[in-house]
């Protein structure tokens, strides 16, 4: 019988990190993913790094998660792709910005500083080819973007060399409970141990549901495209709220334009079928926004598969019916920035049963 | 490199790069390029290097020229018109930072 | 010239292709009464065996062969058939609803098609040798596509080499249009003979016996053919001359224009990124569709016919193309006269009985399908073997992780010309096979387009969608 301090289901970025953050605390995790680390949308998301428009409930765990990617080299021995030029959101019309402005007054009296409002002359000194119908909107300076595979690879890496062990292209089958240990079924035998974080994503509901725990999760494939490789113009990420949008150039030179349109997707086979008439309105309004854009072409398309909550914010913390057991999933298309904070925070929990970092509001209970 | 046989169709005036070139009816514009003996029609984005048509048949993407206006169109794909203004992609075109 | 816009948004049957496969698969549909759409890319139809077949100035019949001319037949049935046939015409996305995505003179639309025959042919085999990039390397297949289609003949020093019928095809027609070759380097192995004389007697009832012999001796008699193991392109900003050799033995060849080949392999990304499953050809060293008698794939409704299928060649690709339009009309208008299929299937099996010798005796070496050191791998990204080497020992296990690390696979040809090679050379690092490997997870569009092509999807349908969902 295999045993472990805490079996970790799901290796995204949020199941890879929290194995690292526990082994740093000289737990023995096993983490158990179905297919290889990243092989989701943990590997194949726009690679956003951003505390940018979050939900207030997000944003302690943001900010704390912020602070790790500034060393991500050092926590996990690679540089992630992270750079850190800021995230723009780009208010169309005059009315966008003034909720915008409420936004920004909002989370001062509240103590966060890091959104910024910008005039139109700003905007046009941070993404200079932006279109000019544009007034203004919100930076935050801290924020960027990294590789997303190579994120979750270098916390997968990191994990293993400080003790974890990875197991992948195993599935979970069974949870329960055998004295004080959780045992856990799976296609490589069981495992047992007093802990059980699940991070399966799209999955985590059938994990939840072995618990007698139903939680309304829906399966989503956010679709993304990148076009070949362009002269760089564009150092920020840039996203809008009216329409959807997001839009980065990377390092290399190729753009990355995602914002949130969904392809189908089918969770049992892996698949995911693109709405090409939905990838036809994402270039349309980089057609307007962008305008210097109209001749680069297209290279790719994809989509990755993720979880998104009704309320379209994450479950964070201990199970509502299960002794030992936390979630950490949902993160509804906006995980990947969460991720080394998170399994930070997750990391604590399971350790010592509670966390400095607030997530009230985020507990798997609200679904009750 | 190449020679045209006798036969080949009627012609058809293109520039590359700004000079006249004679093209022929029935020419892709990668071919037009090979036929006038132009040496590489770009250079990578990535190290620099020359590239110039290998498959001719929509396969590899060396070919890719800027046709009136339109960057890294496939040149092997595209038959020659006259007046058509065609621009070799030299490390500008898709030049990375 | 059929723009977009006269394009319906549904027809019973859409073939991708218009090779002997598609050709043959269009006509025999639209006389069978389905309403049918062929579209390629090209500015003709023909395929590449058929290239330009009517538009060559190539007007010399014996310099191709009679055997190209017999394309000129499919072409013109497939006019008169009653076929919409739209050449210039990219496809860049198909999916398992059947969806097609379409792109002409720089507008796009999308087509529901109840039946879809992808008829995308081969591809050559991607030939990584030190150099290959260099201009002034081209493959054999470029090089008899521009004699077809444009009378272009190499001059100059000329060097072929690789292996393959078709590259003494190749050689026999360009010496045939007056063109001359300063060598042939043959790198076949001589062992593969051992493999190939268990199928000789079918090989010798083939059709491919007398002709392929004939080739043989037409060219040995006008052109030196060197046995070599290694073959290397030299120069700095165009090539310069071709080094090969055997063991240590090692000869220089001042050269122009270096042609390479060795044989051809199934244009698997559309099918791939549709969501057919394909698998390993040990033989043939390469991936292709997993199909039943009928060429249907295991997505509902899409069939693959002609090379795409797994290599057999020009003729039978139009006989696989017939039997995949049969069995389209027969799901569709069950009532409608059509062929027997049963003549059809016999004439495919004759047609395929010399293959697994001419697989076998034509199989490329090791050393010529897995590089080593500096050589270029990914032409888009160049990124080189020992690159890729290195990452699978490190513990990549698959070549769609292999992109993300190296972005090989990721440039504008989408792993058409790296993707075999990278397979094979994981699979050789880490001691396991293809099979285990697996090739790149394709995704559309397959074929790259502008923003503003797609940003030209009729908007209202656009709009519709997005308030349904």
């Amino acid at each position: 019988m295999r045993t472990a301090d805490v079996v970790i289901v799901g290796g995204g970025i949020h199941g890879c990190s929290t194995a690292l953050h526990l082994a740093l605390r000289g737990l023995r995790p096993i983490l158990i993913e179905k297919d290889y680390a990243g092989r989701h949308a943990s590997g194949v998301n726009a690679g956003g790094v951003r505390q940018l428009a979050r939900d207030l409930h997000e944003i302690p765990l943001s900010i704390a998660s912020m602070g790790l990617w500034e060393r991500i080299e050092e926590l996990v021995g690679d540089d992630c792709g992270f750079e850190s030029h800021g995230t723009v959101l780009v208010a169309e019309t005059e009315t966008e910005l003034a909720s915008f402005r409420a936004r920004v007054e909002d989370l001062r009296l509240r103590g966060f500083t890091h959104e910024e409002l910008i005039d139109r002359a700003e905007l046009k000194r941070l993404v200079p080819a932006v279109a000019d119908h544009c007034p203004g909107g919100v930076v935050s300076r801290r924020d960027g973007a990294a590789d997303p595979f190579r994120t979750t690879q270098a916390f997968r890496r990191r994990a293993i060399e400080k003790g974890a062990e990875v197991l992948e292209g195993v599935t979970v089958t069974g949870l329960s409970k055998v004295g004080a240990n959780w045992r856990v079924e799976t296609s490589a035998g069981p495992i047992e141990a007093p802990k059980v974080v699940n991070a399966a994503g799209a999955w985590a509901d059938r994990i939840a549901a072995m618990l007698g725990e139903p939680v309304p999760l829906t399966v989503v494939a956010p679709m993304l495209m990148v076009t070949s490789r362009v002269p760089a113009f564009i150092e920020p990420v840039v996203i809008l709220r009216g329409r959807k949008l997001s839009f980065k150039q990377l390092g290399n030179g190729t753009v990355v334009i995602g914002g949130g349109h969904l392809a189908t997707s089918n969770r049992d086979r892996n698949e995911t079928v693109l709405d090409w008439d939905k990838l036809a309105i994402s270039a349309r309004t980089v057609w307007e926004l962008f305008p210097a854009m109209r001749a680069a072409t297209i290279v790719r398309a994809w989509a990755g598969i993720e979880a998104f909550m009704p309320d379209g914010i994450p479950v964070i913390g201990p199970s509502s019916t299960s002794e030992g057991v936390f979630h950490q999933f949902g993160f509804s298309t906006h995980g990947f920035q969460l991720g080394p904070g998170t399994g930070a925070m997750m990391a604590e929990l399971v350790a010592t049963g509670s966390t400095n970092t607030p997530i009230d509001g985020l507990g798997i209970e609200r679904f009750r | 490199m190449f020679k045209r046989l006798a036969e080949a169709g009627a012609s058809v005036a293109i520039t590359v790069d700004g000079k006249q070139v004679a093209a022929r009816a029935g020419d892709t514009v990668a071919a037009a390029l090979i036929a006038a003996g132009i040496a590489h029609c770009r250079t990578t984005p990535v190290s620099g290097a020359p590239r110039a048509p290998y498959c001719l048949m929509g396969v590899c993407f060396e070919c890719l020229v800027t046709i009136d206006g339109v960057g890294s169109r496939q040149g092997c794909l595209v038959p020659v018109r006259d007046g058509m203004a065609v621009e070799t992609q030299t490390g500008k075109r898709e030049a990375g930072r | 010239m059929t723009k977009a816009s006269d394009l319906a948004s549904s027809y019973e049957l859409v073939v991708i292709g218009g090779g002997p496969a598609g050709l043959a698969a269009a006509a025999l549909a639209a006389r069978a009464g389905l309403s049918t759409v062929l579209f390629d890319e090209n500015p003709g139809v023909g395929g590449q065996i058929y290239r330009a077949i009517t538009s060559s100035p190539v007007k010399d019949r014996a310099v191709l062969g009679e055997d190209y001319w017999t394309g000129a037949e499919l072409a013109v049935e497939a006019k008169a058939s009653g076929a919409l046939i739209v050449t210039g015409a990219t496809v860049w996305s198909l999916d398992p609803t059947r969806l097609v995505g379409i792109s002409i003179a720089g507008q796009a639309r999308l087509i529901q098609a109840d039946r879809v025959i992808v008829a995308t042919g081969s591809l050559e085999r991607p030939f990584p040798i030190p150099g290959w990039t260099l201009p002034g390397v081209m493959s054999a297949g470029g090089a008899q596509t521009a004699l077809k289609a444009q009378g272009l003949v190499p001059s100059g020093r000329t060097v072929l080499a690789g292996g393959g019928p078709l590259l003494w095809l190749l050689a026999a027609q360009i010496l045939r249009a007056g063109g001359k070759l300063d060598a042939i380097l043959d790198t076949t192995p001589r062992v593969n003979w051992l493999r190939a004389l268990a199928h000789l007697p079918d090989f010798v009832l083939s059709p491919y016996f007398s002709k392929g012999l004939k080739l043989l001796r037409e060219v040995r008699a006008k052109v030196r053919v060197i046995r070599t193991d290694r073959v290397e392109a030299v120069g700095d900003d165009r090539l310069r001359e071709v080094v090969f050799g055997t063991g240590d033995g090692e000869r220089r060849m001042p050269a122009d224009l270096l042609l390479l080949h060795q044989g051809v392999v199934p244009n698997v990304n559309l099918a791939i990124a549709a969501g057919v499953t394909h698998a390993w050809n040990e033989r043939q060293l390469c991936f292709e569709p997993v199909l039943d008698g009928d060429f249907t794939s295991s997505v509902p409704g899409i069939a693959i016919a002609g090379d795409g299928a797994g290599i057999a060649g020009g003729t039978a690709a139009a006989e696989r193309g017939r039997i995949a339009a049969i069995a389209a009309v027969r799901a569709l208008k069950p009532a409608a006269s059509a062929p027997d299929v049963q003549i059809i299937r016999q004439k495919l099996r004759r047609e395929e009985m010399g293959r697994a010798f001419l697989d076998w005796l034509n199989r490329p070496a090791d050393s010529f399908r897995q590089p080593t050191g500096d050589t270029i791998v990914c032409r888009c990204e160049e990124v080189t073997a020992r690159q890729v080497r290195d990452t699978a020992d490190m513990g990549c296990e698959g070549p769609n992780q292999m992109k993300a690390f190296l972005r090989c696979g990721m440039g504008p040809c989408q792993g058409r010309l790296c993707g075999l090679t990278v397979t094979e050379l994981i699979a050789a690092q880490r001691g396991t096979t293809p099979v285990e490997v697996g090739y790149y997870r394709l995704r559309p569009p397959v074929k790259p387009i502008t923003l503003a092509e797609l940003a030209s999807l009729p908007i209202a349908e656009a709009e519709r969608k997005a308030v349904e969902r």
